[in-house]
């Protein structure tokens, strides 16, 4: 194309159609979600997809938060020890944990593992034919596939978030009690004092969140993507790229979304000198 | 008596980008018929193939099936319709996943409410009738490119459709499993009365299995009519892609590039 506004215009209308389409599957999940499980026998789908999505995804998802919580602990030891709070280490690890980095990054640890597995097989399935094949047989692929899948990462999200959240929490006081000798009542004081049911259910309701976006973009990309060994190798790369973003900008929204709701309930909480 | 037709196109029309695959086409077909499309490769017969089952939808124009329109059906409702038809993929397109048994057994477990071992019973029969009994444990990547599709065309039979698809039943496999697969298409049709439609570009399956054919050719039905007629076609197209010749422009469009 010579003309580069055209040009613009075009890739313009693509994207729109794509985001389009996307909401359109969106949409058809949905309501297979319900219709789909009011009946016993697609329950059985669910269970291998259940093993797929969390049973194999424990250890790196624990890895992914002892890490975090490690780092977290060696890096604001120095700050709140010259400040003479070294005892809130737990408050600040603890919390960044429960609320941001353990959903946010089981979240796209998990987008990399499950996600990329599942356009790898859905993607394949598309460019063999065999999503036509099922069609064919009378067999909806988005009840018959996508569904189950969907839901095993919307269960199993947050409880692979809480495995994180407890290595997060293992690492940060293993630098902060054994490494650096901070007190550990006072430690598990704060912390307690701080991170308050709201903190659990905020990412609680982000892991639940992140987990339905990854399923939908890997389920969405494997099913539209183009044929040929590279056209599968591109869908991976592009849902990666595209649940990555969404997580973060689905992450700012549920938070500006429940802060305000915290503050309309119970008004602003200080952690330091509260 | 006029013959009634199971499956009718009327006027469809389908474009991909820019390339127009099916222009304002119409095409009938009768029960108990096998009707042959063929045409050069990438000329649109595996997506008329696909539009008779609405895998693809037509941007124009009118689908058919006895007598019930069925293109602007939903895919819930298309559902019922689909299983009418039995469709050979042109790979097999079996589920890796599942052995070939499970496979053959996965439309009837889908829509039926048929007990365990007669199931069992049914997968055994099917494999039977293609003559691969005793498959039903292995595994698509551990069966033949023909036996993937003779395991491929028992499960399209597994609910004993009205009409088989078969989309390039014999590329790919040497000429004896062709001819392994033809016998069955006939077979099929002689036993179970099915209506067949096949895509193909291999002359010698037409000549083995066709009661009528037709031509496709730049979006459009270039030749209709019976097997005897179409030998003795005066069409140069039509004779030169029966006999296998290149035209003097696609000869010529080689130039100086072919290596010596």
């Amino acid at each position: 194309m010579s003309n580069p506004f055209a040009y613009i215009g075009h890739l313009e209308r693509e994207l729109m159609a794509a985001y389009g389409r996307f909401w359109i599957f969106a949409g058809r999940t949905w309501s297979w979600l319900w219709i789909g499980f009011s009946n016993r026998r697609n329950w059985r789908l669910l269970t291998p997809q259940m093993y797929e999505v969390g049973n194999r995804s424990v250890f790196v998802i624990m890895v992914t938060g002892l890490f975090v919580g490690l780092v977290l602990a060696v890096q604001s030891y120095g700050q709140l020890e010259a400040m003479g709070l070294a005892e809130r280490l737990g408050v600040l690890v603890n919390l960044s944990v429960v609320k941001e980095l353990g959903p946010v990054l089981a979240g796209v640890m998990l987008a990399g593992r499950v996600g990329g597995a599942l356009v790898a097989e859905l993607g394949t399935m598309n460019v063999t034919e065999q999503l036509d094949a099922l069609r064919s047989m009378g067999t909806d692929p988005i009840r018959y596939l996508v569904v189950p899948r969907v839901l095993a990462c919307m269960i199993l999200t947050p409880i692979l978030t809480i495995y994180a959240d407890a290595m997060g929490a293992l690492g940060g006081w293993l630098i902060s009690v054994v490494m650096y000798g901070v007190a550990s009542e006072p430690y598990w004081y704060f912390t307690k004092e701080a991170v308050v049911s709201w903190d659990i259910m905020t990412g609680f309701i982000k892991s639940v969140s992140f987990g339905t976006i990854l399923a939908l973009i890997a389920c969405y990309k494997g099913f539209h993507c183009r044929s040929g060994a590279e056209g599968v190798g591109r869908a991976c790369t592009e849902a990666f790229v595209a649940t990555f973003i969404a997580i973060l900008v689905s992450d700012f929204f549920i938070n500006v979304m429940l802060e305000s709701i915290y503050k309309a309930l119970w008004g602003f909480t200080p952690l330091v000198g509260g | 008596m006029a013959r009634v037709p199971i499956i009718e196109f009327q006027k469809v029309s389908k474009r991909f980008g820019t390339l127009q695959v099916l222009d304002q086409v119409d095409l009938r077909i009768y029960p108990g018929e096998t009707t042959v499309i063929i045409g050069e490769s990438g000329c649109g017969k595996s997506v008329t193939l696909k539009h008779t089952v609405v895998l693809l939808r037509p941007d124009h124009g009118e689908i058919f099936f006895e007598g019930q329109r069925i293109d602007h059906l939903s895919e819930k409702n298309l559902a019922t319709v689909r299983v009418n038809f039995g469709f050979l993929f042109q790979m097999g397109a079996l589920f890796d996943s599942m052995t070939a048994g499970q496979n053959i057994a996965f439309p009837l477990l889908e829509n039926s409410d048929l007990p365990n071992d007669e199931i069992t019973n049914i997968v055994n029969e099917k494999l039977r009738m293609v003559g691969l009994d005793g498959v039903q444990e292995k595994r698509p990547a551990q069966l033949s490119g023909g036996q993937r599709k003779r395991v491929a065309l028992a499960r399209a039979i597994a609910l004993n459709p009205k009409v088989i698809l078969y989309d390039e039943p014999t590329t790919g496999l040497d000429p004896v499993r062709s001819d392994v697969i033809n016998e069955l298409i006939n077979k099929l049709k002689r036993e179970l009365g099915v209506t067949s439609l096949v895509v193909t570009h291999d002359m010698a399956s037409v000549n083995r299995i066709a009661d009528r054919v037709v031509m496709l050719h730049e979006g459009q039905f270039r030749f209709d009519g019976p097997l005897a007629e179409l030998r003795a076609c005066n069409d140069p197209l039509v004779k030169r892609f029966i006999e296998g010749r290149a035209s003097e422009q696609e000869l010529a469009s080689l130039g100086g590039g072919v290596a010596r």
